[in-house]
């Protein structure tokens, strides 16, 4: 057993904390530094809930040690939208389009599209593009059309709408 | 009727009220729950599917640094009023009661039940310690198939049980062997029907806290019943009513095993009691696997009559359905299979054997749809079969076998629980179909399926009808109250997990009130509000809970007419409710706010209340539906068959759906697209699977595939809207709906692309693999023809 | 689900991260730690320390040599993903980098972390087999190669000795004139495959098959080349039948099975997909002679 001190920014605020090295990511942004919007759903990397930017690429936060992102810089959930300020475009696309019903996956859902849409800022996605991009986030509750209806509405031409993929 | 529901209220897709803080990580689920000098828990399970315990060595893990306690039933025994989770339910099937304990006491009886609670500073440590305790135990043999289970010579799957038949009845009405007798055809089939499991994201979750000076048990537990928890804490714990709280939070999922009451739910309070701190447990997703109730394994062995124009006589045979390894749900799901078998269609005679069968696995109960997608596979592939032998088209048969609209209310022949007749109480079942089929083009299609054929391409068809039994009873509690302060609080015995149920209730609150959303304030799910309450089963919140909101808003918004008639004086009929005010009509100046009226309801010392009315701008009402409310739909799928891997794609999905009319239809539809890609995952990718000896083989989501973005088509779904005259408001429930039809539907478009073959499917999941082996197999009858 | 105990080193140097693994009982390399972490979590392994490669800087990166492309083993997926290097110089490792996981799981994990967990059903180690990837491991005493066809010794176990380590991956550039495919079958786009097949058909001026390459896995514990098939094509023009006889060879492979991807069906998928990815590569082939 070993324990670590770590310095991680998370949503553009230090944090310093000693950790015990078997403590993941997810569990330290939740239970160490009191973030509990990220999720856990399967603790072995298939569910996608627990969803995080790390240096600004996804990663899921479960399958990462907090000892890992010592230096880095993440950003969670509570960093997409200022706390009194408006949602994020993905975020109010989501609930326009009824992306979301229990609310447990859609963090995770959120960091996803928002590295999609970083990474093809300019371009249009087409649904196939989406449907692939969102596979890695289980839903039990919307049957995924939602959600790629609220990625259409902000990644995609209105024209993609309806496409199957 | 919604008369007095404001314009655009009623069957607005209005935003949801929760979307917001759930959407900023703001939400507080169970695990978001953190008390100061929290333990934590973990549980020792057990290993094996069925063994006597000799003994449990924990001197090693209770020595561990770190861990506070490690429990076993014997140490939690003394803090129980009885032995086992009083959990039985009224039911003439059961043979015998088969409660769980909260910890086992002697027998194991699946791999995974609960043996020991480790509470430690963290759930690593208690984790570690979980593994540290040693247990001594003499394996026994295991049932893992409810029917050989039934077999003479079975061994036992609890030796505390008289046998392994722990339920049976008949359902039968009609002459059933007349009309075999005289019937000019015959289908006979024998299906083997998984359904899996419910698989919120969120696990389940329980934190507990006694604290003794207000000598108060707080429970926070991710239930989709807190009152039923906690009607068992205060019965298990020997508790006062008062002294017991249970909070359903944010719930992250539900689909019917968080409606089930199970062993943590009392072993973590009674810990945190014992040890007087609270303790949290957080289910993993293993844990979820192995203890979290789902459904499993029916088989069926089934015959129909029919004569020669298709026309249904009669239905008979006999369902062996698998219940695991005690009763904590009754024995709703084959009842409802049994039931929902006969759906939207006349069925002149029926003679169902139902033997339910104890096995060594984990309890089964329902998850989203509770047994009604396997009755209505049953009836819609007989309906097929039928069809294929008669040269009649799959919608022609259904047409000439559907309820009539002009047969409505439609007595079934069948007698319910509750001795009355199964009724269906509107719908117009033949247009749901015709409107289904026009929308999916499903006269269009053959030619499309041909010119895919000739290039090499299987597509395939397929429809399913199917009623569903919404809005059970017996009641749902509501109350509205105005405070002074304009805040409109509704509170509810209701309970949510992502149904959007505060946006329902307060867009019909909103509507009856004239007040804007953001001024109604919704407590579900907790029984320190609501004294009384129900919860989330049987797709019923907006039945029973919306009716009830309803009503209970009426007579606020009546009281409120009075004392604003009194206040202004002008008579109540001259006063009309919006925007918070109760206003004199035409006169636009001339009101009184909500607000106004509630501090004046409210009281001041020494003088008198407007109107000689009673304290208090708040009204309260416990909605008791009369009966069960049906909704109905037919779902069209096309497929396409890979035939030389088995790979099914879903092309396009139709569903028209009837639940009455509609509240949001926005979340109904939501609704319904979750319900169907459940029926999806049920019917192409999830498997629960065991060994022979009753080990799960599933643990992970690499192992049990849940459908996702890309592999789901998109879902097309229109409304029929037929008003339940069973309630004020005329809706029917939507939320289990969408998981009942899609199996029927998908297994006749896969018939269908593969019609050349004569291939039939009657087995569920229809894996690649399965599908491929009954391809080989048509092949090789093809080619030795 | 929380990981057993362990203590957790953080090397920055190759030479230091040896030392470390020389020195430690009971110690694992965390590479990427998209498989190693499950089995973490799982406790399914349960090292007393693990050794994070993710600041070895030297083992990351993707450069040209004389023959391709070498590839460090800490490189994440992502990254070649994303390399025009390793597109134009690689492309059927790409192809077969499109069927693995999702982003957020690429975005961590490694080329050298899937090489080294070998699950028999992962898309990498089948495209390193067709391709003939060299591997450079590194121990305390220096350095060795070692072909990939003889890298996996059994089910999830790598041919590394006590104290060794892969550093780098070496593939060959494509060849002009010659086609690649990548074919699996599973149920959803980012799942393991249950079986994949990689192949590389280079052909002649004169259109008969010059050398072929091709690997399958999901069949036994470490994907196998198909040496049945290839001797089948290798100096003649590829016609149908030749393929179909090479995908014959391929349903005669020895399977495991389970109840969800019965042996049988397996091997009927080697088949169907062999024929597949053979169909593919040809085309390729075809347009670049």
């Amino acid at each position: 057993m070993s324990s670590h001190q770590v310095a991680v920014t998370v949503n553009g605020r230090l944090y310093r904390r000693t950790v015990d090295a078997r403590v993941n990511l997810a569990d330290f942004l939740r239970h160490e530094i009191g973030l509990t919007g990220t999720h856990v759903g399967c603790e072995h990397g298939i569910c996608g809930a627990c969803t995080v930017l790390v240096d600004g690429f996804t990663a899921r936060a479960c399958l990462m040690l907090a000892v890992q992102a010592d230096g880095r810089t993440v950003q969670t959930i509570e960093g997409v939208a200022q706390a009194d300020g408006p949602l994020h475009p993905i975020q109010a696309a989501l609930s326009a389009h009824h992306g979301l019903q229990c609310g447990y996956c859609t963090p995770g859902v959120v960091m996803t599209l928002i590295e999609l849409q970083c990474e093809n800022a300019g371009a249009t996605l087409t649904e196939a593009e989406i449907r692939r991009a969102l596979s890695g986030n289980l839903c039990r509750c919307t049957g995924y059309q939602g959600m790629i209806d609220a990625a259409l509405a902000v990644l995609g031409g209105a024209q993609e709408r309806g496409e199957t993929s | 009727m919604a008369g007095d529901l404001s314009p655009g209220f009623l069957g607005r897709s209005v935003p949801r009220v929760e979307d917001a803080r759930l959407l900023r990580g703001a939400g507080r689920f169970a695990d978001d729950i953190a008390l100061p000098g929290m333990l934590h828990a973990a549980f020792v399970r057990s290993p094996v599917a069925h063994a006597l315990l000799r003994s449990v060595d924990l001197s090693n893990a209770r020595a561990l640094p770190g861990v506070r306690a490690v429990l076993t039933y014997a140490d939690l025994r003394p803090q129980l009023r009885c032995d086992r989770i009083p959990l039985a339910l009224p039911s003439a099937m059961l043979r015998f009661d088969v409660d769980p304990f909260c910890l086992a006491q002697r027998e194991l009886c699946y791999a995974g039940e609960p043996i020991a609670l480790v509470a430690a500073e963290s759930r690593r440590v208690a984790e570690d310690a979980a593994r540290l305790v040693e247990l001594d135990f003499e394996a026994l043999p295991a049932v893992v198939d409810a029917r050989q289970g039934l077999q003479s010579g079975a061994p036992k799957a609890r030796l505390d049980c008289p046998d392994n038949l722990v339920a049976q009845t008949v359902l039968e009405y009609g002459d059933s062997e007349g009309a075999f007798a005289a019937g000019s055809i015959r289908v006979t089939e024998r299906f083997r029907i998984h359904k899996g499991g419910g698989h919120s994201i969120e696990p389940r979750g329980v934190v507990a806290r006694f604290d003794a000076v207000e000598d108060m048990l707080t429970v926070w537990d991710g239930t989709q019943m807190p009152h039923r928890a906690k009607a068992v804490l205060v019965a298990s714990l020997g508790l006062a009513e008062h002294q017991v709280r249970v909070i359903a939070p944010d719930v992250g999922g539900g689909f019917g095993p968080k409606a089930v009451f199970h062993p943590e739910e009392l072993a973590v309070p009674a810990a945190a009691m014992l040890l007087q701190v609270p303790v949290k447990w957080i289910e993993d997703r293993l844990e979820s696997f192995t203890a979290t109730v789902g459904e499993r394994v029916q088989e069926w062995e089934m015959e129909a009559a029919a004569d020669r124009e298709g026309r249904l006589l009669a239905i008979r045979g006999r369902l062996y359905h698998d219940h695991g390894a005690c009763t904590p749900y009754g024995v709703a799901l084959s009842y409802n299979s049994a039931t929902n078998l006969v759906g939207p269609y006349v069925l002149p005679a029926y003679h169902l054997e139902i033997q339910v069968g104890l096995t060594n696995l984990v309890p089964a109960a329902p998850t989203r749809g509770a047994g009604r997608p396997q009755g209505t596979f049953v009836m819609e592939r007989l309906l097929d079969g039928i069809a294929l032998q008669l040269g009649i088209e799959r919608d022609e048969i259904r047409r000439r076998n559907l309820i009539a609209p002009a047969q409505m209310p439609y007595a079934t022949p069948i007698v319910t629980r509750d001795g009355k007749a199964m009724t269906y109480d509107s719908g117009d079942y033949p247009e749901c179909q015709r409107r289904a089929l026009a929308a999916a083009k499903w006269s269009e299609f053959s030619g499309r399926q041909a010119a895919a054929r000739s290039e090499g391409r299987w597509l395939g068809i397929g429809m399913a009808n199917y009623v569903e039994g919404t809005g059970r009873g017996p009641f749902e509690s509501a109350a509205v109250r105005v405070e002074p302060s304009g805040e409109i609080r509704v509170t509810t015995g209701a309970t949510a997990q992502g149904q959007g149920t505060k946006t329902m209730l307060a867009q019909l609150v909103g509507g009856v009130l004239g007040v804007p959303l953001e001024k109604i304030h919704i407590v579900d799910g907790d029984t320190a509000a609501s004294p009384l309450g129900l919860g989330a089963y049987a797709s019923r919140q907006a039945v029973t809970a919306g009716n009830a909101v309803v009503i209970a808003a009426r007579l606020v918004a009546e009281k409120a007419r009075k004392a604003a008639a009194a206040m202004l004086e002008v008579a109540p009929e001259d006063l009309d409710l919006a925007d918070g005010c109760v206003r004199v009509k035409g006169i636009p100046g001339l009101k009184r706010s909500l607000a106004d009226l509630a501090r004046a309801l409210q009281g001041t010392p020494g003088y008198a209340l407007p109107g000689d009315l009673e304290p208090g701008l708040a009204a309260a009402s416990d909605f008791q539906p009369g009966a069960i409310a049906y909704t109905n739909g037919t779902h069209v799928v096309e497929a396409e068959v890979d035939i030389h891997t088995g790979a099914v794609r879903l092309d396009r999905y139709v569903v028209v759906h009837d639940c009455g009319r509609m509240i949001n239809p926005m979340m109904v539809e939501g609704q319904v697209l979750g319900g169907v890609v459940h029926g999806i995952g049920a019917t192409l990718f999830e498997w629960m699977r065991y060994d022979e000896s009753g080990q799960p083989l599933c643990g992970t989501y690499a192992d049990y595939v849940l459908p996702t973005a890309d592999v789901v088509p998109r879902i097309e779904i229109h409304h029929m809207e037929s008003p339940s005259p069973l309630n004020p408001l005329g809706i029917k429930g939507a939320a289990e709906s969408g998981t009942i039809g899609a199996a029927s539907a998908i297994a006749s478009a896969i018939e269908d692309a593969l019609k050349p073959l004569g291939v039939r499917i009657t087995d569920l999941p229809v894996t690649p693999a399965r599908l491929f082996a009954l391809i080989r197999a048509a092949e090789q009858r093809r080619d030795s023809r | 689900m929380k990981p057993a105990p362990f203590a957790y080193h953080r090397p920055e140097t190759l030479a230091e991260a040896l030392d470390l693994l020389a020195r430690l009982p009971n110690a694992r390399i965390l590479a990427g730690g998209q498989s190693l972490m499950p089995m973490l979590n799982l406790r399914m392994a349960t090292p007393d320390h693990l050794i994070d490669l993710g600041r070895v800087s030297e083992l990351s990166g993707i450069s040209e040599t004389a023959a391709g492309l070498s590839i460090g083993a800490m490189t994440t997926q992502r990254a070649i993903e994303r390399s025009p290097l390793a597109r134009a110089g690689c492309p059927l490792l790409l192809e077969a980098l499109a069927h693995v996981g999702h982003q957020a799981t690429r975005n961590r994990g490694t080329i050298g972390g899937s090489l080294c967990h070998l699950d028999p059903a992962a898309e990498l180690p089948v495209a390193a087999c067709a391709l003939e990837a060299t591997l450079t491991i590194a121990g305390r005493s220096g350095k060795r190669s070692i072909r990939f066809d003889e890298f996996p010794a059994g089910y999830l176990t790598p041919r590394l000795a006590p104290g060794e380590i892969l550093t780098r991956v070496d593939l060959p550039r494509r060849e002009q004139g010659s086609g690649w495919a990548f074919e699996e079958f599973s149920l959803r786009a980012a799942d393991f495959a249950v079986v994949a097949v990689a192949a590389l058909l280079a052909l002649g001026a004169d259109r008969r098959v010059r050398r072929a390459s091709i690997a399958i896995g999901g069949l036994g514990a470490a994907p196998v080349r198909l040496a049945a098939a290839e001797s089948l094509l290798v100096g003649h023009p590829c016609d149908a039948e030749r393929v179909a006889d090479a995908a014959r060879a391929a349903a005669e492979l020895r399977a495991d099975g389970d109840e969800v991807y019965p042996a049988e069906y397996r091997r009927h998928l080697a088949g169907v997909l062999t024929r597949r990815a053979l169909e593919r590569a040809l085309a390729r082939g075809r347009k670049g002679v």
